[in-house]
Protein backbone atom coordinates (compact mmCIF):
# COMPACT_ATOMS: atom_id res chain seq x y z
CA UNK A 1 0.00 0.00 0.00
CA UNK A 2 1.44 3.29 -0.75
CA UNK A 3 0.25 6.78 -0.36
CA UNK A 4 -0.45 9.09 -3.55
CA UNK A 5 -0.55 12.50 -3.76
CA UNK A 6 -3.78 12.15 -5.46
CA UNK A 7 -4.99 9.93 -3.24
CA UNK A 8 -4.57 12.45 -0.39
CA UNK A 9 -6.02 15.34 -2.48
CA UNK A 10 -9.22 13.29 -2.75
CA UNK A 11 -9.90 12.34 0.70
CA UNK A 12 -9.22 15.73 1.81
CA UNK A 13 -11.61 16.91 -1.14
CA UNK A 14 -14.27 14.24 0.18
CA UNK A 15 -14.05 15.51 3.55
CA UNK A 16 -13.69 19.29 3.49
CA UNK A 17 -15.44 19.97 0.07
CA UNK A 18 -14.28 23.64 -1.34
CA UNK A 19 -12.91 24.51 2.00
CA UNK A 20 -9.56 23.45 0.89
CA UNK A 21 -7.97 25.34 -1.82
CA UNK A 22 -4.84 25.63 -4.26
CA UNK A 23 -3.72 22.22 -4.21
CA UNK A 24 -0.20 21.98 -5.77
CA UNK A 25 2.20 19.70 -6.39
CA UNK A 26 6.01 21.26 -5.66
CA UNK A 27 8.58 18.89 -5.76
CA UNK A 28 6.63 15.77 -5.35
CA UNK A 29 4.75 17.34 -2.10
CA UNK A 30 1.27 17.95 -1.83
CA UNK A 31 0.85 21.78 -0.74
CA UNK A 32 -2.67 23.19 -0.51
CA UNK A 33 -4.40 26.30 1.11
CA UNK A 34 -6.91 25.67 3.93
CA UNK A 35 -8.92 28.53 5.83
CA UNK A 36 -7.89 29.86 9.70
CA UNK A 37 -10.89 28.37 10.98
CA UNK A 38 -10.37 25.29 10.20
CA UNK A 39 -6.31 24.65 10.55
CA UNK A 40 -6.90 22.13 13.31
CA UNK A 41 -10.02 20.49 11.97
CA UNK A 42 -7.81 19.82 8.79
CA UNK A 43 -4.87 18.36 10.70
CA UNK A 44 -7.13 16.35 13.72
CA UNK A 45 -8.45 14.59 9.94
CA UNK A 46 -4.64 14.44 8.52
CA UNK A 47 -3.73 12.69 12.24
CA UNK A 48 -6.50 10.63 13.16
CA UNK A 49 -7.60 8.67 9.67
CA UNK A 50 -6.18 5.40 9.24
CA UNK A 51 -4.86 5.49 5.98
CA UNK A 52 -3.76 9.35 6.02
CA UNK A 53 -1.74 9.10 10.03
CA UNK A 54 0.04 12.39 9.51
CA UNK A 55 1.18 12.09 12.87
CA UNK A 56 4.38 14.27 12.86
CA UNK A 57 4.73 17.74 12.76
CA UNK A 58 8.07 18.67 10.74
CA UNK A 59 7.97 22.10 10.67
CA UNK A 60 6.00 25.22 11.22
CA UNK A 61 6.81 28.42 10.03
CA UNK A 62 5.52 31.90 8.37
CA UNK A 63 5.97 34.35 5.36
CA UNK A 64 5.62 37.70 4.83
CA UNK A 65 3.66 38.45 1.30
CA UNK A 66 3.38 42.10 2.16
CA UNK A 67 1.51 42.42 -2.09
CA UNK A 68 -1.02 39.89 -1.31
CA UNK A 69 -4.46 41.91 0.12
CA UNK A 70 -5.96 40.90 3.93
CA UNK A 71 -3.34 37.40 3.35
CA UNK A 72 -0.40 38.77 3.95
CA UNK A 73 0.95 36.23 6.77
CA UNK A 74 0.75 32.50 5.37
CA UNK A 75 1.54 29.88 8.56
CA UNK A 76 3.25 26.87 6.52
CA UNK A 77 3.09 23.55 8.07
CA UNK A 78 4.97 20.53 7.00
CA UNK A 79 3.35 17.75 8.57
CA UNK A 80 4.61 14.10 8.18
CA UNK A 81 3.56 10.45 7.78
CA UNK A 82 6.09 8.03 9.39
CA UNK A 83 4.96 5.07 7.85
CA UNK A 84 4.32 5.44 4.27
CA UNK A 85 7.32 8.13 4.29
CA UNK A 86 5.11 11.39 2.69
CA UNK A 87 5.30 14.69 3.62
CA UNK A 88 2.26 17.44 3.32
CA UNK A 89 2.34 20.87 3.33
CA UNK A 90 -0.83 22.87 4.57
CA UNK A 91 -0.59 26.84 4.33
CA UNK A 92 -2.79 28.95 5.83
CA UNK A 93 -2.81 32.53 5.03
CA UNK A 94 -4.53 35.47 7.24
CA UNK A 95 -4.11 39.31 7.29
CA UNK A 96 -1.20 41.18 9.28
CA UNK A 97 -3.84 43.16 10.73
CA UNK A 98 -5.85 40.14 12.19
CA UNK A 99 -3.43 37.36 12.40
CA UNK A 100 -4.87 34.86 14.22
CA UNK A 101 -4.63 30.97 13.65
CA UNK A 102 -5.21 28.75 16.50
CA UNK A 103 -2.33 26.75 17.97
CA UNK A 104 -1.43 23.37 17.17
CA UNK A 105 0.10 22.40 20.86
CA UNK A 106 -2.85 20.11 22.01
CA UNK A 107 -2.19 18.00 18.66
CA UNK A 108 1.95 18.60 18.65
CA UNK A 109 4.18 19.10 21.70
CA UNK A 110 6.95 20.28 19.08
CA UNK A 111 4.19 23.45 18.33
CA UNK A 112 5.21 25.00 21.11
CA UNK A 113 8.40 26.44 20.71
CA UNK A 114 7.89 26.77 16.73
CA UNK A 115 4.69 29.05 17.31
CA UNK A 116 6.21 31.04 19.51
CA UNK A 117 9.33 31.53 17.24
CA UNK A 118 6.61 32.53 14.48
CA UNK A 119 4.67 34.53 16.68
CA UNK A 120 8.67 36.49 17.65
CA UNK A 121 9.34 36.90 13.95
CA UNK A 122 6.32 37.62 12.51
CA UNK A 123 3.62 38.24 14.90
CA UNK A 124 1.46 35.16 14.44
CA UNK A 125 -1.01 35.13 17.27
CA UNK A 126 -1.50 31.35 18.27
CA UNK A 127 -5.01 31.63 19.71
CA UNK A 128 -4.79 29.08 22.61
CA UNK A 129 -1.05 29.05 23.34
CA UNK A 130 -0.04 27.96 26.64
CA UNK A 131 2.75 30.64 26.73
CA UNK A 132 2.77 32.69 23.50
CA UNK A 133 5.97 35.09 24.04
CA UNK A 134 9.59 36.40 22.59
CA UNK A 135 11.67 33.34 22.39
CA UNK A 136 14.64 34.24 20.37
CA UNK A 137 14.33 38.08 20.60
CA UNK A 138 14.49 40.00 23.99
CA UNK A 139 10.96 40.37 25.17
CA UNK A 140 11.28 44.30 25.20
CA UNK A 141 10.84 44.06 21.27
CA UNK A 142 7.91 45.85 20.04
CA UNK A 143 8.08 44.64 15.83
CA UNK A 144 8.04 41.41 14.22
CA UNK A 145 11.42 41.41 12.43
CA UNK A 146 11.27 38.79 9.93
CA UNK A 147 8.36 40.99 8.27
CA UNK A 148 9.25 42.30 5.06
CA UNK A 149 9.14 46.24 6.02
CA UNK A 150 12.40 45.65 7.57
CA UNK A 151 14.65 45.53 4.65
CA UNK A 152 18.43 44.78 6.01
CA UNK A 153 20.63 47.42 5.42
CA UNK A 154 21.44 48.67 2.32
CA UNK A 155 25.37 47.84 2.06
CA UNK A 156 25.92 51.07 -0.80
CA UNK A 157 24.38 53.70 1.14
CA UNK A 158 26.59 56.28 1.85
CA UNK A 159 24.65 58.74 4.62
CA UNK A 160 25.93 56.85 7.38
CA UNK A 161 29.85 58.29 8.12
CA UNK A 162 30.93 54.57 10.00
CA UNK A 163 34.54 54.96 10.50
CA UNK A 164 34.72 51.94 12.72
CA UNK A 165 33.09 49.15 10.42
CA UNK A 166 34.95 51.25 7.48
CA UNK A 167 31.56 51.58 5.44
CA UNK B 1 17.03 25.81 78.62
CA UNK B 2 13.43 25.49 80.27
CA UNK B 3 11.11 22.73 78.69
CA UNK B 4 9.12 25.35 77.46
CA UNK B 5 11.58 26.65 75.16
CA UNK B 6 11.96 22.73 73.35
CA UNK B 7 8.90 22.00 72.74
CA UNK B 8 7.48 24.61 70.38
CA UNK B 9 4.35 23.85 69.62
CA UNK B 10 3.76 25.71 65.47
CA UNK B 11 0.17 26.40 64.35
CA UNK B 12 -0.56 23.88 61.79
CA UNK B 13 0.62 24.74 58.05
CA UNK B 14 3.61 26.66 59.55
CA UNK B 15 6.29 24.85 58.13
CA UNK B 16 5.73 24.95 54.08
CA UNK B 17 7.45 22.80 51.88
CA UNK B 18 10.15 25.51 49.65
CA UNK B 19 11.53 25.40 46.15
CA UNK B 20 14.74 26.68 45.70
CA UNK B 21 15.39 28.44 42.08
CA UNK B 22 18.75 27.87 40.33
CA UNK B 23 20.18 29.54 37.54
CA UNK B 24 22.19 26.94 35.13
CA UNK B 25 24.03 28.80 32.97
CA UNK B 26 23.37 31.28 30.33
CA UNK B 27 27.62 30.37 30.12
CA UNK B 28 27.90 27.70 32.68
CA UNK B 29 30.46 24.56 31.43
CA UNK B 30 27.98 21.94 31.90
CA UNK B 31 25.07 23.82 29.79
CA UNK B 32 27.93 23.66 26.54
CA UNK B 33 27.07 26.72 24.94
CA UNK B 34 24.95 29.85 25.83
CA UNK B 35 21.75 29.15 27.19
CA UNK B 36 20.22 29.27 30.29
CA UNK B 37 17.80 26.57 32.70
CA UNK B 38 15.77 28.04 35.54
CA UNK B 39 15.34 25.13 37.38
CA UNK B 40 13.21 25.08 40.48
CA UNK B 41 14.55 22.53 42.70
CA UNK B 42 13.26 20.55 45.70
CA UNK B 43 16.36 19.36 47.74
CA UNK B 44 18.13 17.30 45.06
CA UNK B 45 14.99 17.04 42.45
CA UNK B 46 14.14 19.20 40.10
CA UNK B 47 10.92 20.27 39.88
CA UNK B 48 10.23 22.43 37.23
CA UNK B 49 12.92 23.59 34.25
CA UNK B 50 12.12 26.62 32.23
CA UNK B 51 14.68 27.06 29.64
CA UNK B 52 16.04 30.86 28.10
CA UNK B 53 16.97 30.52 24.74
CA UNK B 54 18.37 33.08 21.60
CA UNK B 55 21.86 34.45 23.43
CA UNK B 56 23.35 33.94 20.07
CA UNK B 57 20.22 34.13 18.07
CA UNK B 58 22.43 35.83 14.87
CA UNK B 59 19.29 36.37 12.42
CA UNK B 60 20.31 34.01 9.47
CA UNK B 61 17.18 33.35 8.05
CA UNK B 62 16.84 37.53 7.65
CA UNK B 63 20.19 37.91 6.62
CA UNK B 64 19.52 35.15 4.08
CA UNK B 65 16.87 37.18 2.30
CA UNK B 66 19.90 39.72 1.11
CA UNK B 67 22.51 37.14 0.08
CA UNK B 68 23.14 35.30 -3.02
CA UNK B 69 22.62 31.80 -3.13
CA UNK B 70 26.64 30.62 -2.89
CA UNK B 71 27.43 33.10 0.20
CA UNK B 72 24.73 31.59 2.64
CA UNK B 73 26.86 28.55 2.81
CA UNK B 74 29.00 30.13 5.23
CA UNK B 75 25.70 30.98 7.40
CA UNK B 76 25.10 27.40 7.56
CA UNK B 77 28.33 26.64 8.96
CA UNK B 78 27.19 28.05 12.69
CA UNK B 79 23.90 26.21 12.97
CA UNK B 80 25.74 22.86 14.01
CA UNK B 81 29.15 23.71 14.16
CA UNK B 82 30.22 20.51 16.08
CA UNK B 83 29.40 19.22 12.12
CA UNK B 84 29.57 21.70 9.72
CA UNK B 85 29.74 20.17 6.98
CA UNK B 86 26.64 17.76 6.81
CA UNK B 87 25.12 21.36 7.30
CA UNK B 88 27.15 22.73 4.00
CA UNK B 89 25.97 19.36 1.84
CA UNK B 90 22.31 20.01 2.90
CA UNK B 91 22.04 23.55 1.72
CA UNK B 92 24.04 22.38 -1.99
CA UNK B 93 21.73 19.73 -1.85
CA UNK B 94 18.77 21.98 -1.18
CA UNK B 95 19.79 24.42 -3.82
CA UNK B 96 20.64 21.39 -6.57
CA UNK B 97 17.35 19.96 -6.05
CA UNK B 98 15.83 23.49 -6.87
CA UNK B 99 17.79 23.83 -9.77
CA UNK B 100 17.52 20.87 -10.60
CA UNK B 101 21.25 19.80 -11.11
CA UNK B 102 22.53 16.12 -11.54
CA UNK B 103 25.45 15.40 -9.42
CA UNK B 104 27.89 12.51 -10.62
CA UNK B 105 28.44 9.41 -8.49
CA UNK B 106 31.87 10.97 -7.76
CA UNK B 107 30.69 14.19 -6.46
CA UNK B 108 28.20 11.61 -4.59
CA UNK B 109 30.31 9.49 -2.75
CA UNK B 110 32.64 12.02 -1.62
CA UNK B 111 30.03 14.37 -0.41
CA UNK B 112 29.15 10.92 1.57
CA UNK B 113 32.68 10.19 2.96
CA UNK B 114 32.63 14.00 4.28
CA UNK B 115 29.50 13.42 5.92
CA UNK B 116 30.03 10.77 7.53
CA UNK B 117 33.16 12.14 8.60
CA UNK B 118 31.27 15.22 10.20
CA UNK B 119 28.37 12.57 11.44
CA UNK B 120 31.82 11.01 13.29
CA UNK B 121 33.07 14.00 15.14
CA UNK B 122 29.70 14.85 16.34
CA UNK B 123 28.76 12.06 17.55
CA UNK B 124 32.28 11.32 19.40
CA UNK B 125 31.95 14.42 20.79
CA UNK B 126 28.41 13.78 22.57
CA UNK B 127 29.35 10.42 23.78
CA UNK B 128 32.91 11.62 25.14
CA UNK B 129 31.32 14.88 26.88
CA UNK B 130 28.33 12.59 28.15
CA UNK B 131 31.36 10.48 29.78
CA UNK B 132 32.57 13.54 31.19
CA UNK B 133 29.11 14.53 32.62
CA UNK B 134 29.09 10.77 34.78
CA UNK B 135 33.08 11.73 35.75
CA UNK B 136 34.58 9.53 33.32
CA UNK B 137 37.50 11.76 31.41
CA UNK B 138 39.66 9.43 30.09
CA UNK B 139 37.38 7.90 27.11
CA UNK B 140 36.64 11.97 26.23
CA UNK B 141 40.64 12.21 25.46
CA UNK B 142 40.71 9.08 23.95
CA UNK B 143 38.69 10.15 21.19
CA UNK B 144 39.28 13.66 21.09
CA UNK B 145 42.58 13.13 19.40
CA UNK B 146 41.14 11.76 16.60
CA UNK B 147 38.79 14.64 15.80
CA UNK B 148 42.11 16.21 15.12
CA UNK B 149 42.66 13.41 12.15
CA UNK B 150 39.41 14.34 10.91
CA UNK B 151 40.01 18.27 10.73
CA UNK B 152 43.11 17.93 9.17
CA UNK B 153 41.30 15.74 6.17
CA UNK B 154 38.42 18.59 6.13
CA UNK B 155 41.59 21.41 6.19
CA UNK B 156 42.92 19.09 3.05
CA UNK B 157 39.75 19.27 1.09
CA UNK B 158 38.60 23.03 1.77
CA UNK B 159 41.39 24.75 3.83
CA UNK B 160 39.73 25.22 7.60
CA UNK B 161 38.42 23.40 10.28
CA UNK B 162 35.43 24.15 12.43
CA UNK B 163 33.68 26.36 10.31
CA UNK B 164 34.42 24.85 6.72
CA UNK B 165 32.47 26.15 3.66
CA UNK B 166 32.98 23.10 2.12
CA UNK B 167 31.52 22.30 -1.39
CA UNK B 168 29.96 24.59 -3.79
CA UNK B 169 26.44 24.40 -5.70
CA UNK B 170 27.12 21.37 -8.28
CA UNK B 171 30.15 20.06 -6.14
CA UNK B 172 33.56 20.44 -4.29
CA UNK B 173 35.48 23.91 -5.16
CA UNK B 174 38.39 21.72 -5.78
CA UNK B 175 39.45 17.84 -5.70
CA UNK B 176 40.43 15.83 -3.48
CA UNK B 177 43.99 15.71 -3.44
CA UNK B 178 45.92 12.18 -2.84
CA UNK B 179 46.81 13.09 0.68
CA UNK B 180 43.67 13.57 1.70
CA UNK B 181 42.52 10.34 0.36
CA UNK B 182 45.71 9.20 2.60
CA UNK B 183 44.46 11.08 5.24
CA UNK B 184 40.84 9.20 5.00
CA UNK B 185 42.97 5.43 4.91
CA UNK B 186 44.92 7.11 8.50
CA UNK B 187 41.33 7.53 9.91
CA UNK B 188 39.96 4.91 8.57
CA UNK B 189 42.92 2.52 9.73
CA UNK B 190 43.15 4.16 13.57
CA UNK B 191 40.19 5.06 14.71
CA UNK B 192 38.16 1.85 14.91
CA UNK B 193 41.06 0.84 17.58
CA UNK B 194 40.37 3.62 20.10
CA UNK B 195 36.16 3.27 19.64
CA UNK B 196 36.89 -0.04 20.39
CA UNK B 197 38.96 1.11 23.74
CA UNK B 198 36.59 3.82 24.08
CA UNK B 199 33.55 1.43 24.56
CA UNK B 200 35.44 -0.95 26.17
CA UNK B 201 36.04 1.41 29.16
CA UNK B 202 32.28 2.82 28.89
CA UNK B 203 29.73 0.39 27.65
CA UNK B 204 29.44 -2.17 30.31
CA UNK B 205 31.20 0.03 33.01
CA UNK B 206 29.23 -0.55 35.85
CA UNK B 207 29.37 3.36 37.53
CA UNK B 208 28.79 4.60 33.91
CA UNK B 209 25.53 2.25 33.16
CA UNK B 210 24.03 2.95 36.25
CA UNK B 211 24.56 6.84 36.19
CA UNK B 212 22.42 6.72 32.65
CA UNK B 213 20.25 4.00 32.68
CA UNK B 214 16.72 5.26 33.31
CA UNK B 215 17.90 8.89 32.90
CA UNK B 216 15.57 11.36 31.03
CA UNK B 217 14.04 8.12 29.36
CA UNK B 218 11.02 9.14 26.81
CA UNK B 219 9.06 6.89 25.05
CA UNK B 220 8.34 6.56 21.21
CA UNK B 221 5.18 8.16 21.50
CA UNK B 222 6.08 11.24 23.22
CA UNK B 223 9.13 11.81 21.35
CA UNK B 224 7.28 11.64 17.95
CA UNK B 225 5.24 14.39 19.26
CA UNK B 226 7.86 16.58 20.82
CA UNK B 227 9.20 16.37 17.04
CA UNK B 228 12.24 14.15 17.88
CA UNK B 229 14.60 13.51 14.90
CA UNK B 230 18.05 11.40 14.45
CA UNK B 231 19.93 9.62 17.18
CA UNK B 232 17.58 10.76 19.73
CA UNK B 233 14.26 9.49 18.37
CA UNK B 234 15.87 6.15 16.99
CA UNK B 235 16.92 5.86 21.08
CA UNK B 236 13.26 5.81 21.76
CA UNK B 237 12.90 3.01 19.07
CA UNK B 238 11.73 4.66 15.99
CA UNK B 239 13.53 3.36 13.23
CA UNK B 240 13.26 7.33 11.01
CA UNK B 241 16.26 8.07 9.41
CA UNK B 242 16.24 10.67 6.42
CA UNK B 243 19.07 8.92 4.60
CA UNK B 244 16.68 5.66 4.28
CA UNK B 245 13.58 7.56 4.36
CA UNK B 246 14.87 9.78 1.46
CA UNK B 247 17.78 8.76 0.20
CA UNK B 248 19.89 12.25 -1.09
CA UNK B 249 23.40 11.84 -2.30
CA UNK B 250 23.34 8.25 -3.90
CA UNK B 251 22.70 7.06 0.04
CA UNK B 252 20.46 4.41 -1.71
CA UNK B 253 23.86 2.98 -2.84
CA UNK B 254 25.17 1.92 0.49
CA UNK B 255 24.52 -0.78 2.81
CA UNK B 256 24.15 0.02 6.52
CA UNK B 257 21.46 -0.79 9.33
CA UNK B 258 19.81 1.78 11.41
CA UNK B 259 20.71 1.19 14.92
CA UNK B 260 17.69 1.38 17.49
CA UNK B 261 17.00 1.98 20.90
CA UNK B 262 14.13 0.99 23.11
CA UNK B 263 13.89 3.38 25.97
CA UNK B 264 15.13 6.39 24.94
CA UNK B 265 16.69 7.44 28.07
CA UNK B 266 20.72 8.87 28.41
CA UNK B 267 22.39 5.25 28.00
CA UNK B 268 20.81 4.30 24.70
CA UNK B 269 21.20 7.09 23.17
CA UNK B 270 24.91 6.51 24.07
CA UNK B 271 24.33 3.31 22.52
CA UNK B 272 22.44 4.47 19.48
CA UNK B 273 25.60 7.23 18.69
CA UNK B 274 28.49 4.67 18.97
CA UNK B 275 26.70 2.13 16.88
CA UNK B 276 26.10 4.90 14.34
CA UNK B 277 29.79 5.55 13.88
CA UNK B 278 30.61 2.25 13.58
CA UNK B 279 27.91 2.07 10.55
CA UNK B 280 29.65 5.34 9.49
CA UNK B 281 33.28 4.12 9.51
CA UNK B 282 31.61 1.52 7.04
CA UNK B 283 29.76 3.75 5.04
CA UNK B 284 33.62 5.70 4.34
CA UNK B 285 35.11 2.14 3.74
CA UNK B 286 32.20 1.27 0.93
CA UNK B 287 32.73 4.42 -0.19
CA UNK B 288 36.11 4.51 -0.81
CA UNK B 289 35.99 1.46 -2.77
CA UNK B 290 33.03 2.96 -4.84
CA UNK B 291 35.41 5.69 -5.75
CA UNK B 292 38.14 3.65 -6.98
CA UNK B 293 36.06 2.75 -10.34
CA UNK B 294 34.98 6.14 -11.21
CA UNK B 295 37.20 8.84 -13.05
CA UNK B 296 39.29 10.60 -10.83
CA UNK B 297 39.02 13.92 -12.54
CA UNK B 298 35.39 14.17 -11.94
CA UNK B 299 34.72 16.86 -8.43
CA UNK B 300 31.56 18.66 -9.77
CA UNK B 301 28.92 19.22 -12.14
CA UNK B 302 29.22 20.58 -15.35
CA UNK B 303 26.71 23.27 -14.75
CA UNK B 304 28.70 26.22 -15.94
CA UNK B 305 25.63 28.57 -14.93
CA UNK B 306 26.17 28.01 -11.27
CA UNK B 307 30.09 26.34 -11.02
CA UNK B 308 32.24 28.67 -10.68
CA UNK B 309 34.69 28.75 -13.72
CA UNK B 310 38.99 27.46 -13.46
CA UNK B 311 40.52 31.02 -12.58
CA UNK B 312 42.87 30.45 -16.29
CA UNK B 313 39.54 30.09 -17.71
CA UNK B 314 38.25 33.47 -16.73
CA UNK B 315 41.21 35.11 -18.13
CA UNK B 316 41.34 33.63 -21.39
CA UNK B 317 37.76 32.33 -22.78
CA UNK B 318 34.78 34.78 -22.78
CA UNK B 319 32.19 32.17 -21.85
CA UNK B 320 33.61 31.43 -18.21
CA UNK B 321 34.29 35.53 -17.87
CA UNK B 322 30.32 35.87 -18.19
CA UNK B 323 29.17 33.10 -15.62
CA UNK B 324 32.48 34.11 -13.79
CA UNK B 325 30.94 37.31 -13.53
CA UNK B 326 27.32 36.61 -12.85
CA UNK B 327 28.07 33.78 -10.34
CA UNK B 328 30.20 36.46 -8.00
CA UNK B 329 27.64 39.13 -8.51
CA UNK B 330 24.85 36.84 -7.55
CA UNK B 331 23.08 37.30 -10.84
CA UNK B 332 22.90 33.41 -11.65
CA UNK B 333 19.35 32.94 -12.95
CA UNK B 334 17.54 30.98 -10.28
CA UNK B 335 13.97 29.21 -10.78
CA UNK B 336 11.07 30.24 -9.27
CA UNK B 337 10.19 27.19 -6.61
CA UNK B 338 9.17 26.13 -3.35
CA UNK B 339 10.46 22.78 -1.59
CA UNK B 340 11.48 21.32 1.99
CA UNK B 341 14.53 19.32 1.45
CA UNK B 342 16.35 17.82 4.80
CA UNK B 343 19.46 15.55 5.27
CA UNK B 344 20.50 13.74 8.00
CA UNK B 345 22.01 15.73 10.16
CA UNK B 346 24.07 14.69 13.25
CA UNK B 347 21.11 15.70 15.83
CA UNK B 348 18.38 14.87 13.46
CA UNK B 349 16.56 16.09 10.33
CA UNK B 350 18.02 19.47 9.32
CA UNK B 351 15.62 20.83 7.29
CA UNK B 352 16.09 23.41 4.61
CA UNK B 353 12.15 25.41 3.45
CA UNK B 354 13.22 27.40 0.27
CA UNK B 355 11.10 30.02 -0.92
CA UNK B 356 12.36 31.42 -4.16
CA UNK B 357 10.97 34.27 -6.66
CA UNK B 358 12.91 34.28 -9.26
CA UNK B 359 15.31 36.96 -7.66
CA UNK B 360 18.62 36.66 -6.43
CA UNK B 361 18.15 36.12 -2.83
CA UNK B 362 15.54 33.54 -1.39
CA UNK B 363 12.25 35.12 -1.02
CA UNK B 364 12.27 33.30 2.42
CA UNK B 365 14.32 30.62 4.10
CA UNK B 366 13.55 28.88 7.00
CA UNK B 367 16.21 26.04 9.13
CA UNK B 368 14.48 23.40 10.64
CA UNK B 369 17.14 23.06 13.47
CA UNK B 370 16.41 19.90 15.75
CA UNK B 371 17.98 20.68 18.41
CA UNK B 372 15.56 23.67 18.92
CA UNK B 373 12.49 21.39 18.32
CA UNK B 374 13.51 18.84 20.94
CA UNK B 375 14.93 21.15 23.17
CA UNK B 376 11.65 21.76 24.17
CA UNK B 377 11.24 18.17 25.83
CA UNK B 378 13.75 18.92 28.63
CA UNK B 379 11.47 19.77 31.11
CA UNK B 380 9.90 16.73 30.81
CA UNK B 381 12.71 14.45 30.76
CA UNK B 382 14.13 15.87 33.62
CA UNK B 383 11.35 16.11 36.00
CA UNK B 384 11.65 14.38 39.37
CA UNK B 385 15.28 13.75 38.35
CA UNK B 386 18.40 14.57 40.18
CA UNK B 387 20.73 17.93 39.40
CA UNK B 388 23.14 15.77 38.18
CA UNK B 389 20.94 13.82 35.88
CA UNK B 390 19.97 16.64 34.48
CA UNK B 391 23.20 17.91 33.75
CA UNK B 392 24.18 13.91 31.43
CA UNK B 393 20.31 14.57 30.40
CA UNK B 394 21.63 17.44 29.03
CA UNK B 395 24.84 16.29 27.31
CA UNK B 396 22.81 13.54 25.68
CA UNK B 397 20.40 15.57 23.97
CA UNK B 398 23.93 16.81 22.40
CA UNK B 399 22.38 20.41 22.22
CA UNK B 400 24.51 22.83 20.11
CA UNK B 401 23.70 26.18 20.76
CA UNK B 402 24.28 27.94 17.50
CA UNK B 403 21.36 25.14 16.16
CA UNK B 404 18.96 25.94 19.10
CA UNK B 405 19.10 29.36 18.05
CA UNK B 406 20.03 30.11 14.45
Amino acid sequence: MSLTNDYIKQRLVEKFGEALTSFEESFDVLTFTAPAALNLKVMQFLYDDEELQFRFLTDLTAVHYPHLPDAELAVVYHLYNFREKVRLRMKIFVPVAAPQVFTATKLFESANWMERETYDFFGVDFVGHPNLKRILNVDEMTYFPMRKEFPLEDQSRIDKDDEMFGR
Amino acid sequence: MNMEQQHIKLPQGAIEKQTNTLNLGPTHPATHGVFQNILEMDGERVVNTESTVGYIHRAFEKIAERRPYYQITPLTDRLNYCSAPINNMGWHLTVEKLLGIQTPKRVDYLRVIIMELARITDHLICNGVVGVDTGAFTGFLYLMKYRELVYEIYEEVCGSRLTTNIGRIGGFERNFTPAAFQKIEKFLAEYPKALKEFETLMTRNRIFVERTTGVGPISAERAMSYGFTGPNLRAAGVDYDVRVAHPYSSYEDFDFTIPVGTTGDCYDRFLVRNAEMWESLSIIRQAMDKLKDLPEEVYHAEVPAYYLPEKQDVYTKMEALIYHFKIIMGESDILPGELYNAVEGANGELGFYLISDGGRSPYRLHFRRPCFIYYQAYPELVKGAMLSDAIICLSSLNLIAGELDA
